[in-house]
């Protein structure tokens, strides 16, 4: 155990000395209070501390003992449903045991060590084995199967496994490794955060994550092992596109981080996800979400290290061959937790005195997501897709955060402060936003929703690009002066943008929205366009098309409740061909 | 034994190197007593080896090298409390200035408070009426929000601020109420419109004032909204009382912060302002809020002034990215002479749904607030083009429109700084306003809402 003595304090920076036999990244311990901290660096026997926990009344002389072990998470049964700090401390039982403020220096275990929980064994005495087949299944709950699996780096054959009741801690088996040694297997792994999880393959991700929401879905979707980002200034609904995502993803499994930010929205996620039901499983939404909360006034060494605790806990998941999604909630406020402790460090800034490494740590993030083959013999598939809210100051994305995020992630969203304020929610907009997996992901498209899908949303962007070129003309010489055919562009555009993409998420049946009926809205849409510049062909008046009684109808559809908008949209379609036609006829009679 | 060190070697700006000490913590309190008996104030910034950092509170006139002596308190920054603060008027530091008795404290508390467990959160929905339109009926506020008015030179924000403070009060309850208001480096003339503000409504009974004023050292200014937010927690959550803490004005807080940064030779961030501009204003916004334990609550109005109204400034950018919202004051309506003059469509309120509807305002609240917002963005937007293409340009529906966005200024934003409307009286004038355009274009309105309140008689 090696141990050492403090001679610098600032801020969450603590230089200890007396520390030559540390190892880099080691979690040590610092003061009489035991602060958490990690080792960031070391120049001769003097090391570098990150202190996760707020440093008033560490002074020079004081202790700092290192546990020799990396800052790692606990991983095993019990994460579920769970709300974790930054280093993975419960919440929960913080609040029962130190009261409702965060006292420092507390040291809980994440999972708790006392609970029973039943494992039923899948294999037995001899089966040979590798690292990441499966030993058994703990039922976590009703919706999570959990599988243990042989931790990494192990191989060898089982010498003991039983079924059975055990605490997390508990042996359930032994293991005779290939070099001879047995250890005793647990339902509990510790991984070190820093490091990736390992995994036998990287895929190509082809099948969509499906959002119910209809402006990512139709037009910038992302895929299953994905990465998109939200940039977007205050205001512009950034956190309620990433609980949208949290609540309505068809994913397994949620991992919310909440870096940085406000923490009423956590308690908002807490207290609000175990009211709703997910629409796959009929069950609580908490049941399938792991929650990780560094709120904007916790300590901000700790937001550094959040995002990591986040995503190793997904790894953790996705190697049981379940599809994960990492939503971070904002990676700025880790950028700038990197950035406070570099310029405490006193290294050489990059720009806007981010640190030069600030892209390399953003594309590692990224890059542990994705659709892989796992550990195993089994040769499972899973997926890990990883959204990450920006936050640019003064909703300005040419900040170095937000272009570092864009040269790596495939998906973006940009948030829009003037469609916020004009209440267009989801504020995405549509002209500089993309989605670089619309071309791989078509295919799935065709097989399971339609065949039309893809001409349907590339339709889309295509009159709305239309509509922004026509705007301009129209600020400049009025309405008057549009071609009849042009005008009924403007008017499918102002349909597509307010009766399919502005979505209401605090609304019953608007809030999600399933493939299929997306798809017949944007056929409602396009068979008006279609019927109505043949009737202006015909000689109906352009105006009068425009001002037609079943727009009204039209604006309401995306409200119709999800087992039975067919029929409504059936008796639309018939409004629209009777109300045109009279059109017609009346042009025809003049 | 408490020692003390004659070891001075640098006073630069608001900072000072003491040499040779030994045992001074990170973050303790310290005290500077000049050759005459004079003692100041000030704190650990960093410890290196036997060299302390430390940052005074006060300005270092007269400090003198060779014979201050400094001596190191063993604890933080501390306030004594006590409910007798109610009443009193103390400094930036936290002393009694009034003239009154001494306060006897219950206790001493850090200034710098501790996180809350989010998970000990209670999330806010107790709807306050604040008896302002623009706030009650579009971005209304709860019990434990912080929404901070975001304003410029020479705007009314301490009118609308003072006129909250009065009128703020959740209705069929008569729960103790208290306000805690921060001056924070504002002028005599602002602070005094406060306290007599305060004193003619005989609301400074329930009044604790913290004030630093311009003339006062810049960098006292970095304490004084954490005085305040640790009386108002102390109130709040141990002597259960409902809290409303006005700080105004965060631009010179962050001043001040610069300054100490700008000393210490940081990396600056934008414009000169520290990095960790977010982290500090955030651990001050977010002692904010209900928690589990406790009955009461701090509901927080943080003013700012943004320089240039530019909302993209670091401090009021900040500010909003951990905020709940913002009211947005517009120069445009105050020059119309409407007031309040809340910009409404920038403005916002995060907390509001959770606050609104049946059982809370009433059950039309919500369709009848995103109706007026459409309709009066629509309707400046019939304005914008009537502006380039003349009023024949303009459809009979959107002239309406026009119309409408006009009367809603004149009546529904401007109410002046002593009108108290009540949640019923604002919606109504929302309906009486809304009937200025034909029925059908309710179209966010459910139609029983409409059959119930839709005016009888038509808008004259």
């Amino acid at each position: 155990m090696v141990e050492g003595k403090i001679l610098k304090v600032s801020g969450p920076l603590v230089v200890a000395e007396g520390m030559r036999e540390a190892n880099m990244f080691d979690v040590v311990r610092v003061g009489e209070k035991k602060l958490i901290g990690e080792i960031i660096e070391m120049h001769g026997d003097r090391a570098s501390i990150q202190v996760y926990e707020e440093t008033a009344g560490i002074g020079r002389g004081d202790k700092v003992v290192s546990t020799g072990a990396p800052l790692s998470v606990e991983l095993g049964p019990g994460l579920l449903s769970n709300i974790y700090d930054g280093i993975q401390r419960p919440l929960e039982v913080m609040r029962e045991k130190y009261g409702s403020n965060l006292t420092r220096g507390i040291d809980e275990p994440a999972l708790d060590r006392e609970k029973l929980w039943h494992f039923e064994a899948a294999l037995k005495y001899g089966d040979e084995v590798e690292s990441g087949d499966v030993l058994g299944i703990v039922q976590e709950n009703e919706v999570i199967n959990l599988k243990i699996m042989v931790p990494p780096k192990m191989k060898g054959t089982i010498v003991d496994l039983k079924s059975g009741d055990f605490r997390v801690t508990d042996p359930i088996g032994k293991i005779k490794l290939s070099d001879g040694n047995v250890e005793n297997l647990t339902l509990l792994q510790k991984w070190p955060v820093r490091l990736a999880r390992p995994y036998k393959e990287k895929l190509p991700p082809v099948d969509p994550m499906v959002t119910g929401q209809r402006v990512i879905d139709a037009l910038f979707p992302i895929a299953k092992g994905g990465t998109a980002c939200v940039p977007g200034p205050f205001g512009s609904g950034k956190t309620v596109v990433q609980h949208q995502l949290a609540k309505w993803s068809d994913v397994d499994l949620v991992v919310y981080i909440g870096c940085g930010e406000r923490g009423n929205e956590m308690t908002d996620v807490l207290r609000e996800f175990p009211e709703l039901t997910d629409p796959r499983t009929g069950k609580s939404l908490m049941e399938r979400t792991v929650l990780i909360a560094n709120t904007s006034d916790m300590p901000v060494a700790a937001r550094e290290a959040s995002i990591y605790t986040g995503i190793t806990i997904a790894e953790y998941f996705r190697d049981m061959g379940y599809s994960v999604a990492v939503i971070a909630d904002s990676t700025s406020r880790w950028a700038e937790a990197l950035r406070e402790m570099s310029g405490r460090l006193e290294e050489m800034p990059g720009e806007e005195g981010y640190p030069a490494y600030l892209t390399s740590r953003l594309a590692q993030f990224y890059e542990r997501a994705g659709k892989v083959v796992c550990l195993g013999s089994d040769g499972r598939e899973g997926a890990l897709s990883a959204i990450g809210a920006v936050s640019p100051q003064g909703g300005d994305i040419s900040e170095p955060v937000t272009q570092a995020t864009l040269r790596i992630v495939k998906v973006f969203w940009g948030l829009d402060a003037t469609l916020a304020y004009r209440r267009h929610f989801p504020a995405i907009n549509w002209l500089n936003s993309y989605s670089l997996y619309r071309d791989r992901l078509s295919g799935w498209f065709k097989e399971h929703v339609s065949k039309s899908w893809m001409d349907y949303t590339a339709r889309c962007l295509k009159t709305l690009q239309l509509e922004a070129d026509l705007q301009e003309i129209v600020k400049l010489v009025g309405m008057d002066a549009l071609s009849p055919e042009d005008r009924l562009t403007l008017d499918v555009a102002q349909s597509i943008r307010e009766d399919f993409l502005q979505q209401n998420a605090f609304e019953g049946f608007d809030s999600y929205t399933p493939l299929a009926k997306q798809n017949a809205l944007l056929e409602l849409i396009f068979t008006y366009e279609d019927l109505a510049r043949d009737a202006v062909k015909k000689g109906a008046d352009v105006e009068s098309v425009c001002e037609l009684p079943v727009h009204e109808r039209i604006g309401r559809a995306k409200a119709a409740p999800t087992d039975s908008y067919e029929a409504e949209y059936a008796s639309i379609k018939n409004e629209m061909v009777s109300q045109l036609d009279e059109l017609v006829a009346a042009a025809k009679e003049d | 034994m408490i020692r003390e060190y004659k070891t001075i070697e640098e006073v630069a700006g608001p900072l000072m190197l003491v040499k040779q000490v030994e045992g001074a913590k990170y973050d303790e309190l310290g005290e500077i007593e000049l050759p005459d008996g004079e003692v100041r104030r000030c704190r650990v910034l960093e410890v290196n080896g036997r060299n302390v950092l430390v940052q005074l509170f006060e300005s270092a006139a007269g400090l003198n090298i060779a014979n201050s002596k400094v001596r190191f308190s063993g604890h933080g920054v501390e306030l004594p409390v006590s409910p007798n603060m109610l009443g009193r008027v103390f400094n930036g530091m936290g002393e009694a200035i009034d003239g009154g008795a001494r306060i006897i404290p219950e206790k001493s508390l850090d200034i710098n408070g501790t996180p809350i467990n989010p998970a000990a959160r209670y999330y806010p929905s107790e709807f306050i009426q604040t008896g302002v339109s623009t706030i009650d009926g579009l971005n209304t506020l709860v019990r434990g929000q912080k929404l901070p008015i975001f304003s410029g030179s020479g705007l009314p924000h301490a009118n609308l601020a003072a006129q909250i403070a009065r009128q703020a009060k959740v209705r069929n309850t008569d729960d103790k109420f208290a306000v805690v208001f921060a001056a924070i480096g504002i002028t005599f003339e602002e602070a005094d419109f406060f306290i007599s503000d305060f004193k003619k409504t005989g609301a400074i009974d329930r009044t604790v004032l913290f004030i630093n004023l311009a003339s006062d050292a810049a960098i006292e200014r970095i304490s004084t909204p954490r005085m305040a937010l640790t009386a108002a927690e102390y109130l709040a959550f141990e002597c259960n009382m409902h809290v409303l803490v006005i700080l105004t004005d965060i631009t010179n807080y962050a001043e001040a912060l610069r300054e100490v940064s700008a000393a210490r030779k940081e990396v600056p961030g934008r414009r000169g302002y520290p990095g960790y501009l977010y982290t500090d204003l955030a651990t001050m916004y977010e002692r904010a809020g209900r928690k589990m334990g406790s009955d009461g609550s701090i509901t927080m109005i943080p003013i700012l002034s943004m320089p240039e109204d530019d909302k993209t400034h670091p401090i009021p950018d900040l500010t909003g990215y951990i905020t709940e919202g913002q009211i947005i004051l517009s120069r445009e309506l105050y020059r119309k002479g409407f007031l309040p003059p809340v910009d409404v469509m920038p403005s916002l309120s995060r907390l509001k749904d959770k606050g609104i509807g049946a059982g809370k305002t009433r059950e039309d609240h919500a369709n009848t607030m995103n109706q007026l917002f459409s309709a009066y963005s629509r309707g400046k937007e019939a304005k914008e083009l009537m502006v380039v293409l003349g009023e024949a340009a303009l459809s009979p529906i959107d002239r309406l429109y026009a119309k409408f966005a006009d009367a809603f200024e004149a009546e529904y934003i401007n109410q002046g700084f002593y009108e108290n409307r009540s949640i019923e009286e604002t919606l109504d004038l929302g309906w009486k306003l809304l009937s200025i355009l034909p029925r059908s274009e309710m179209k966010r309105i459910k139609p029983e809402f409409i059959e119930k309140y839709w005016p009888k008689e038509a808008h004259a």
